[in-house]
């Protein structure tokens, strides 16, 4: 591959110059052009047409994360809608960020993609230069500063939001950080959601939590979760079981990250959409806490 | 009294040519061969945390010979042309054919610029295929030459004789077991005497740094075998002798999530000169 040999004195020379084993830092320096943009500039036209313009890309929607045992669950719908249609059915919002994180998304979905494959490399950058894994915290840190760059872009319409969550090695548990457009991080305790449908999701998750959940009562909670979401948000897409589309599930943790099967999905939504078929508004609360 | 005398460029060159053969004849020899899951990277390190061989990108590994903070730079400036070239394009498209060729044009410009001194260093880059067709070992010199090594490679201080050793040993599509005894078997072959360290000491896991590139692994398929597990390998290696048999392939490396916490390269902390 020829991409890069095009590497004259000057090239080489900052491939090899001593610097802080940060990806995008390197980046900001010897090819600025390949980060995301931090400002769209003036816009050209006028603003209700770029209003129009962004309304209309796709935007990602709700991601939940609760702790389990043993460390932590995070599952996102499927759904990407732009404006008032629905512009992709099976688009994924849960991805790996290293071995042991993961990262969910909300928001302009193209921006997000970019992000979030830039966080992946940074991380990875980071652990092949000095060998040694980022702490989960120093992972959180440095997603707050990408997003923190993103605000300029953020305020003209590009707005994206990541759910973080990891399993913490040094603490032996599941740990998550939520953010806002100028970035955090805000750990978030026991479960967390965010996007449009975040609201029923986290009322949900209320009645779902208890401590120390299991990890599969916990990825049950999160489809249960979502599917409380789709409910009430017309943005969030619930279990499709004509074109067995099914929420993306991610577990994070002592063994690493792992993304349930498609199988696995679709075992769980099936038990949720079964329970709903007797008691459609999901699992009932007991009203009285337990004495 | 500063008269610059005339030196020919031919004389220039030799005179940089020996100076960085001397310095790279002074490190142990170090031995990158296939075997059947992927390939296999061994050399003598006392130190356990001033690594010799480290990740590159998914599917490519490095290693090296000669002078510590020559190539921990060279090292640092191969993640970095792997980090770029797959965020711009795509991870697939990070070959160790475009990182040797990088080497070679880094290494060759330096070697051919007036002042300065060349580097005092060999390197070794490797790719595992998916396939054992598509593996690919490459390596380059001080001066930027690349060569091409099919199966196996032999470099460092006895080069020659540990090369000649190992190709005895060789065979296409051994296991790691007897990829390990053949490593070793070709390592011991570097004469005691002729090596700067004087006496060499018998080559255990203590003093050794292996690692593969595991083709059954998804993602990153570099990994460090080192501890129990690499004590295990050696002395299941020491006992197939000659490769005669094929011992069980330990699947050891090829599960994936052994939960282990180890990052994938080798913590490095600030030591002090060249790990032996």
């Amino acid at each position: 591959m020829e991409g890069f040999s095009n590497g004259t004195g000057q090239g080489q020379g900052a491939f090899m110059a001593a610097r802080i084993p940060s990806f995008t830092h390197f980046l900001s320096s010897y090819a600025p052009d390949l980060l995301p943009a931090r400002s769209l500039g003036p816009l050209a036209g006028s603003a209700d047409m770029a209003a129009d313009l962004i309304k209309n890309l796709p935007h990602a929607t709700t991601i939940v994360a609760v702790v389990s045992e043993r460390g932590v669950v995070m599952a996102g719908d499927r759904r990407a809608t732009a404006g008032n249609m629905i512009s992709k059915r099976d688009v994924e919002k849960v991805f790996r960020a290293d071995e042991y994180s993961a990262i969910g998304m909300a928001g302009v979905a193209s921006v997000s993609l970019e992000f979030i494959r830039l966080f992946g490399v940074e991380l990875e950058h980071y652990e092949k230069m000095e060998g040694r894994t980022l702490s989960l915290e120093g992972k959180a840190n440095r997603l707050s500063k990408m997003i923190r760059d993103n605000l300029m872009a953020a305020m003209q319409g590009l707005v994206f939001i990541p759910l973080f969550a990891g399993y913490d090695v040094e603490a032996g548990m599941g740990r998550i950080f939520s953010y806002d457009v100028a970035g955090g991080p805000y750990e978030e305790h026991r479960f967390h959601s965010i996007g449009s449908g975040s609201i029923f999701a986290k009322s949900a998750l209320k009645k779902y939590y208890s401590d120390d959940m299991p990890v599969t009562d916990a990825v049950l909670a999160c489809v249960q979760a979502l599917y409380d979401a789709a409910d009430d948000d017309s943005a969030t897409g619930g279990p499709d079981l004509t074109r067995r589309i099914f929420p993306v599930i991610a577990t994070i943790t002592d063994d690493g990250f792992h993304r349930l099967s498609d199988a696995e999905s679709a075992d769980y939504a099936q038990q949720v959409v079964d329970g709903r078929m007797r008691s459609p508004d999901g699992p009932i609360a007991p009203l009285r806490a337990a004495s | 009294m500063s008269m610059p005398f005339y030196m020919s460029p031919e004389q220039t060159m030799r005179d940089k040519a020996d100076y960085a053969r001397k310095g790279v004849a002074r490190s142990r020899s170090s031995v990158a061969l296939q075997y059947s899951g992927g390939i296999l990277m061994v050399t003598p390190n006392l130190s356990s945390v001033l690594h010799k061989i480290s990740e590159i990108y998914d599917r490519i590994a490095f290693a090296a010979v000669g002078r510590y903070n020559e190539y921990e730079v060279l090292r640092k400036a191969g993640v970095t042309y792997a980090d770029v070239t797959g965020y711009q394009f795509d991870r697939g498209d990070v070959t160790a054919r475009g990182l040797a060729n990088w080497y070679a044009q880094a290494l060759g410009t330096n070697f051919s610029e007036p002042a300065g001194k060349p580097y005092e260093v060999e390197i070794v880059v490797t790719e595992v295929g998916l396939t054992p067709d598509a593996d690919q070992i490459y390596r380059i010199s001080w001066d930027g030459s690349v060569s091409d090594e099919p199966g196996f490679v032999a470099f460092g201080g006895q080069a020659d004789q540990v090369s000649a050793a190992l190709k005895e040993h060789f065979t296409d599509g051994m296991s790691l077991t007897e990829a390990l005894a053949a490593a070793l078997a070709a390592l011991a072959a570097a004469a005691p005497a002729a090596g700067a360290n004087g006496n060499q000491p018998e080559l255990t896991a203590a003093n050794l740094e292996v690692a593969i590139l595991d083709r059954a692994r998804a993602h990153r398929t570099f990994r460090r075998l080192q501890g129990p597990r690499l004590e295990e390998l050696i002395t299941q290696a020491r006992a197939t002798p000659e490769q005669q048999e094929s011992a069980a392939e330990p699947e050891g490396p090829s599960d994936s999530s052994n939960g282990s916490t180890e990052p994938p390269t080798g913590p490095s902390t600030t030591g002090d000169g060249t790990p032996k």
